[in-house]
């Protein structure tokens, strides 16, 4: 039961929207969709707290770097050598936290 | 180059060996800006590399930070730092579906100086801090990534760090790398095994605004007081806990999620926030708050277990970049540890300096002074506590054990006499499914660790 004063629930994407991101020209994480294919865990598509992994229906895995919070996660989660790469993006880019 | 602040003054000094820095410390979280004011205050040339635009800007918290290690090194700190509330009630909430058991202390002592701990924003108190050190003389350089190591040959000893600016590569004689949890330099340097997500948790948060006098009112507090509640039971099956926490207009509530766990529940963290929010005892608080801002990052949960060698030659390791985040049920210490550790590796540093022996030998005096303090105290005394924390008994059947026998304490059963409190326990031990060889084997664990 969702008790009367429960906050009005917010869409993902106006989550997101909440957070600065100075989107870097480069990706600084690739996902290797292929190597993904293999992959039973997919551990990264819940994990991720961007929910940045959408699971396909061909078994691969389409990621978009772009509202990334370089948390770290998903390349701890990930058991599959070179499905994920790895890096911190280009200086000055990337999430910029206002009030956390 | 479009660049912001200091950089040209960098770009110079990275061009000529002969302007090659005393030390570069990668990272103006707390442990790097501490470990830069104390090089600085000792003469040397310090760089301070920050990766995000601002410092800060990549930080994320629940929200508390305990600044007495600053009493020494910032005197009568607590006129000038960036502080939300001071905290002077502090809480532990025990959920499970629809009950909730909380310890809840206050002390008016808490809300004057020199105070105990404060709500404060990252970008608020990091880059205070960082200002700190840039007023003792330390060269401030945001934007820019510290991209991995230079070494004097293979395997030798650290001489500065390469960076993602074109002709950025840092000289200096000692590196600090104080870059947090995921600290690739420690990793590239050979310090850390392979990591294991079992040594980590990720947080999530959300800030929620509410006015200030809303706040007060329903946390009972005064103008200026803030409230720090933690949280267990509220991750479902995931290990974990909950936070919440109160600044001067917005309330910070969040999960932190051990990551096996978050890797195998097919949960998002985002839904255990909601469930949070939604839970009878959490809903009240939080209810008409406009969330401001989502963020998240992870936590180095295991300890002392999981701490890299703190030396290399050429290189020293602090704060969460060393695992020296205090992450242990009822405490979460991560930035007090870190000025503490940033510190002990300044000084350290400047001593190897001054004798011109920055070998990993001439370095070792900063394990030394780790042990002899807070830092490594507490960890080493609290080793075993992540584990147990972690563990389904505490994280699950303790919270609810705990629920029911005090719901029975206080349910009036009339026209039935109340029962014996002994006996009450042990029916609700036996119903509950914890052997009670468990319950004391964690007794006697918990006595150990905490006690
Ligand atoms: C959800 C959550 C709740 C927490 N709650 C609390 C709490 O209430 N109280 C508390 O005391 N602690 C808390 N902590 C822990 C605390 O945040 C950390 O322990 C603390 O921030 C560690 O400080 P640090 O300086 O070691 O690392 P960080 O604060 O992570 O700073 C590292 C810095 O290095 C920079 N950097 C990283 N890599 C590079 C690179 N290659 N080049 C250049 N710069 C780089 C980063 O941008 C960052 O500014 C919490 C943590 C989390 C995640
Ligand atoms: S990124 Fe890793 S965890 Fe995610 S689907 Fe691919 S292989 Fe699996
Ligand atoms: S670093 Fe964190 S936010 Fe970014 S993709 Fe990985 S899990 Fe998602």
């Amino acid at each position: 039961m969702i008790p009367a004063s429960a906050p009005v629930p917010v869409s993902f994407e106006d989550r997101m929207a909440t957070v600065d991101f100075r989107v870097a020209a480069d990706a600084h994480i690739t996902v290797d969709g292929d190597a993904c294919r293999g992959c039973s865990t997919r551990a990264c598509v819940t994990a991720c707290p961007a929910n940045l992994f959408v699971p396909m229906a061909d078994g691969g895995i389409l990621f978009n770097y772009e509202q990334c919070f370089e948390c770290g996660t998903c390349y701890l989660v990930c058991d599959t050598a070179g499905a994920i790469t790895w890096r911190y993006p280009e200086g000055g880019h990337g999430v910029a936290f206002r009030r956390s | 180059m479009s660049a912001p602040g200091s950089l040209t003054a960098s770009d110079n000094a990275a061009s000529s060996d002969a302007a090659r820095f005393d030390a570069v410390v990668v990272g103006a979280g707390p442990a790097g800006s501490a470990a830069a004011l104390v090089l600085a205050r000792r003469g040397h040339r310090v760089c301070l590399l920050e990766r995000g635009p601002y410092p800060g800007s990549k930080n994320m918290y629940g929200g508390v930070v305990y600044p007495r290690i600053l009493d020494e090194l910032l005197p009568g700190w607590w006129e000038e730092a960036p502080v939300q509330r001071w905290v002077t009630r502090r809480a532990t909430m025990m959920l499970t579906a629809d009950q909730a058991l909380t310890v809840d202390f206050r002390s008016e002592a808490w809300g004057q100086p020199p105070y105990n701990g404060a709500t404060a924003l990252r970008p608020d108190f990091d880059a205070w801090l960082a200002a700190k050190a840039v007023d003792a003389g330390a060269l401030l350089v945001t934007s820019t990534t510290a991209t991995g190591l230079l070494r004097d040959g293979p395997g030798g000893t650290v001489g500065g760090v390469t960076t993602d600016r074109p002709g950025g590569d840092l000289r200096a004689r000692v590196v600090v790398a104080c870059d947090g949890v995921n600290s690739f330099l420690a990793k590239e340097a050979g310090l850390y095994g392979k990591p294991d997500p079992a040594n980590y948790t990720l947080g999530a948060k959300e800030v929620l605004a509410l006015p200030a006098a809303t706040i007060e009112d329903r946390f009972a507090l005064g103008p200026g007081q803030g409230a720090d509640f933690e949280i267990i039971g509220c991750t479902g099956d995931i290990a974990g806990g909950g936070f919440l926490y109160t600044n001067r207009d917005s309330l910070a509530v969040g999960v932190v999620l051990h990551l096996p766990a978050l890797a195998a529940a097919g949960v998002r963290p985002e839904q255990l926030i909601a469930g949070l929010k939604a839970h009878p005892a959490v809903a009240p608080l939080v209810a008409g708050g406009e969330l401001v801002e989502y963020s998240a990052h992870l936590i180095p949960e295991g300890g002392y277990d999981m701490m890299p060698t703190l030396t290399g030659p050429g290189m020293l390791v602090a704060g969460d970049a060393a695992a020296m985040c205090l992450a242990a049920g009822i405490w979460l210490e991560g930035v007090n540890f870190a000025i503490g550790s940033g510190m002990a590796a300044g000084e350290s540093a400047a001593e190897a300096l001054e004798r011109g022996d920055v070998s990993e030998g001439g370095l070792s005096g900063y394990e030394r002074r780790l042990r002899d303090g807070f830092v490594l105290q507490d960890h080493r005394r609290l080793r075993h506590a992540p584990h147990l924390l972690l563990s389904d008994r505490v994280q699950r059947r303790y919270p609810q054990l705990a629920c029911d026998i005090v719901e029975d304490l206080f349910t009036v059963t009339n026209p039935e006499p109340k029962p014996g409190i002994g006996r009450l326990v042990r029916r609700r031990v036996a119903s509950s499914g914890v052997r009670l060889r468990h319950l004391a084997a964690d007794s006697w664990r918990a006595l150990r660790t905490f006690g």
